[in-house]
C-alpha cells in the first residue's frame, strides 16, 4: 500500500444541478459515492456522470462506466467495488451489473475490467475486512 | 436412441427446490455411494453463508430434506465441496484459505482434518479415482497435491507453480492420476508425476479460451473433456487414451470442437453425463444441454443444442451436476440461494 496519494491534485468540479434524466433515483445515489482518496464525490471529480449508467429494466441489466482521474489509477478496482455494492443496494438482487472503465481512460483497461466483473473475485474482495472498510467509508461517509 | 433423434422433444422438469442457505450457493456434489437401491441420494452444497449443507431424499416421501448444516468451521465463503469416490469423506474448500475434510460419524458430520498452506482463497478441491490423492487450487496461483495417509492425515506432496493468475478449478482424470487445472489466466494445464515422483506440467493449453476458464468435465470414457469460460464458449478436447494409459507423457490434448453463439454471459459450470449429455450453467440464469450431433462432419464430431431452460433460477447458475445414480437427473445451484433437482425428460406428444 503506497503511502502517498495516487492522485494528489485532482481537478474538482462543482456539483451539477440534478437534471430531469434522473427521474431514475438510482443515478443520484451512485454519483454521491466519495472518492477513496479525497473528500469529494465521484461526480465532482468527473469520474461519473449521467451518461455513465445504462439501465435495461426489461432484461434486468445495468452497465456502468466510470473514468478514473488518471491513467494509472490503482484505486480503479476500489471505485469499481464501491459502485457494485451501491448498485446492489439500489436495485433488486436479480439485476446483472457490468462495470467498466470508460474506453481509453486507463492503462490496464482490459485487466481492470476483467477483475471488476469476475464475480468470485468481487465476492472474495468484499470479505476482506480492510477492503470492506474502505468501501464502506466511500459509500457512507457524511463528509459531503 | 432419443438423443440421436433430432425430432425428439425434451423438457427439463423441476422435481424440487431446496432452500435453506442464506447466501448464494456456489457448488454442490452428489455423494457417489448413494442413489442406489440401498442408499437414498445425498447431496452436499456449499455457500457464501460459510456453511455446508447435507441433503438427503427420504425413501418414504421421495422428498429432499436438509439433514445437517456444517457450520462454525469455515470462517468465510465455502466455495467448493466434493465427496471422496467411496462417499466416506467430504472435502470443502473455502475463501478462508483452508480445505476441511469431513467424516460422517454415526450420522454426525465431523471435521477430521484441516489442510492449510494456500496463501489466500481456495477455489476448488478434487479427489483422484483411487482416493489416494487430493488436489486443491487457489487465487495464490498454485495447485497443491496432498497424499492421503492413514488416520485421516494429509501430507502435502507437491506445490505446483505455473499458472500466472487465480486458479479456478482442479479436476483429476476419471481413471488416471493425471491432474487438470483451469485458470483466470485463460489456460488449462495438465499435470503428471514422473518416474522420480515429481509432479510437473506436461501440457498448457494456451490458444484455447480467450478469457477465464471456469470449469472442466470429462466424458465417461475419459478420452474427451469439455471446458467452459467467461469467453462465452464451451470447448471440447480429446486425447489418445491408450497412449495416456501406457504412461506416455507426450500425449497431448487437442481441440475438437467449440460451441459458440449459445451463451451471452459467463458460463460457470459444465458437466458431462455418463450418457454423453453436456449440461452448462451460466450467468444468464439458464441451463443448457448439448449432445454430439450425428451429422457427419469431415473434421470430427460436432455438438448441437438439445434444450435451453431459461430462468432455471432467478439468478446466476453457479453449478450443474448430473446424478451418479439416476438416469437424466440433475442438480443445479444459484446465486438465488437455492438448489434445484431436475429431470430431463422427453415430452410425450
Amino acid at each position: 500500500m503506497t503511502l502517498g496519494l495516487i492522485n494528489a491534485n485532482p481537478i474538482v468540479h462543482a456539483k451539477k444541478e440534478r437534471v430531469a434524466r434522473c427521474e431514475d433515483p438510482h443515478c443520484d445515489f451512485v454519483r454521491d459515492i466519495r472518492d477513496p482518496e479525497h473528500p469529494y464525490s465521484l461526480e465532482q471529480l468527473s469520474v461519473l456522470s449521467e451518461e455513465s449508467i445504462t439501465v435495461d429494466d426489461k432484461l434486468g441489466r445495468i452497465l456502468i462506466t466510470f473514468t478514473p482521474t488518471i491513467q494509472h489509477c490503482s484505486m480503479a478496482t476500489v471505485i469499481g467495488l464501491c459502485l457494485r455494492v451501491k448498485l446492489q443496494e439500489c436495485f433488486p438482487p436479480h439485476y446483472k451489473v457490468d462495470i467498466k472503465v470508460s474506453p481509453g481512460s486507463h492503462a490496464d483497461e482490459e485487466a481492470v475490467n476483467k477483475q471488476l466483473n469476475d464475480k468470485e473475485r468481487v465476492a472474495a474482495a468484499l470479505e476482506n475486512p480492510n477492503l470492506r472498510q474502505l468501501v464502506d467509508e466511500c459509500l457512507y461517509s457524511n463528509e459531503l | 436412441m432419443d438423443l440421436d433423434d433430432e425430432g425428439s422433444n425434451f423438457e427439463l422438469k423441476e422435481i424440487q427446490t431446496l432452500s435453506g442457505h442464506t447466501d448464494r450457493v456456489w457448488s454442490l456434489a452428489w455423494n457417489p455411494a448413494t442413489g442406489t437401491d440401498d442408499a437414498q441420494p445425498v447431496i452436499a452444497s456449499c455457500s457464501g453463508d460459510k456453511t455446508v449443507r447435507i441433503w438427503e431424499r427420504s425413501a418414504l416421501t421421495r422428498s429432499w430434506d436438509c439433514k445437517a448444516v456444517l457450520e462454525e468451521t469455515h470462517t468465510r465463503t465455502v466455495r467448493s465441496c466434493t465427496w471422496s469416490p467411496s462417499g466416506k469423506l467430504l472435502a470443502t474448500a473455502s475463501f478462508d484459505a483452508t480445505t476441511a475434510i469431513w467424516e460422517n460419524v454415526g450420522g454426525d458430520f465431523q471435521c477430521v482434518s484441516t489442510l492449510e498452506g494456500h496463501e489466500n482463497e481456495v477455489k476448488s478441491v478434487s479427489w483422484n479415482a483411487s482416493e489416494s490423492l487430493l488436489a486443491t487450487c487457489s487465487r495464490d496461483k498454485t495447485v497443491w497435491i496432498w497424499e492421503v495417509m492413514p488416520g485421516n492425515e494429509f501430507e502435502c506432496a507437491s506445490v505446483l507453480q505455473g499458472h500466472t493468475q487465480d486458479v479456478k478449478m482442479v479436476k483429476w482424470h476419471p481413471t488416471m492420476d493425471i491432474l487438470f487445472s483451469c485458470s483466470y489466466d485463460n489456460t488449462i494445464k495438465v499435470w503428471a508425476e514422473d518416474d522420480t515422483g515429481d509432479w510437473h506440467c506436461i501440457q498448457t493449453i494456451v490458444s484455447g479460451h480467450s478469457s477465464t476458464v471456469w470449469a472442466i468435465s470429462f466424458n465417461a470414457g475419459g478420452d474427451k473433456m469439455v471446458t467452459c469460460s467467461d469467453d462465452l464458449t464451451l470447448k471440447v478436447w480429446e486425447a489418445d487414451i491408450e497412449g495416456m494409459r501406457s504412461g506416455n507423457d507426450q500425449v497431448l490434448w487437442k481441440h475438437l470442437s467449440t460451441l459458440s453463439g449459445y451463451h451471452d454471459r459467463t458460463i460457470f459450470s459444465v458437466h458431462w453425463s455418463r450418457e454423453g449429455i453436456i449440461a452448462s450453467g451460466a450467468a444468464d440464469d439458464a441451463i443448457r444441454f448439448f449432445v454430439e450431433s450425428k451429422d457427419s462432419v469431415v473434421d470430427g464430431p460436432s455438438y448441437r443444442l438439445l434444450l435451453k431452460k431459461e430462468k432455471a433460477h432467478d439468478m446466476d447458475v453457479n453449478v450443474v451436476q448430473w446424478s451418479p445414480g439416476e438416469n437424466r437427473v440433475m442438480a443445479s445451484a444459484s446465486d438465488d440461494g437455492t438448489i434445484k433437482i431436475w429431470e430431463l425428460a422427453t415430452s410425450s406428444n
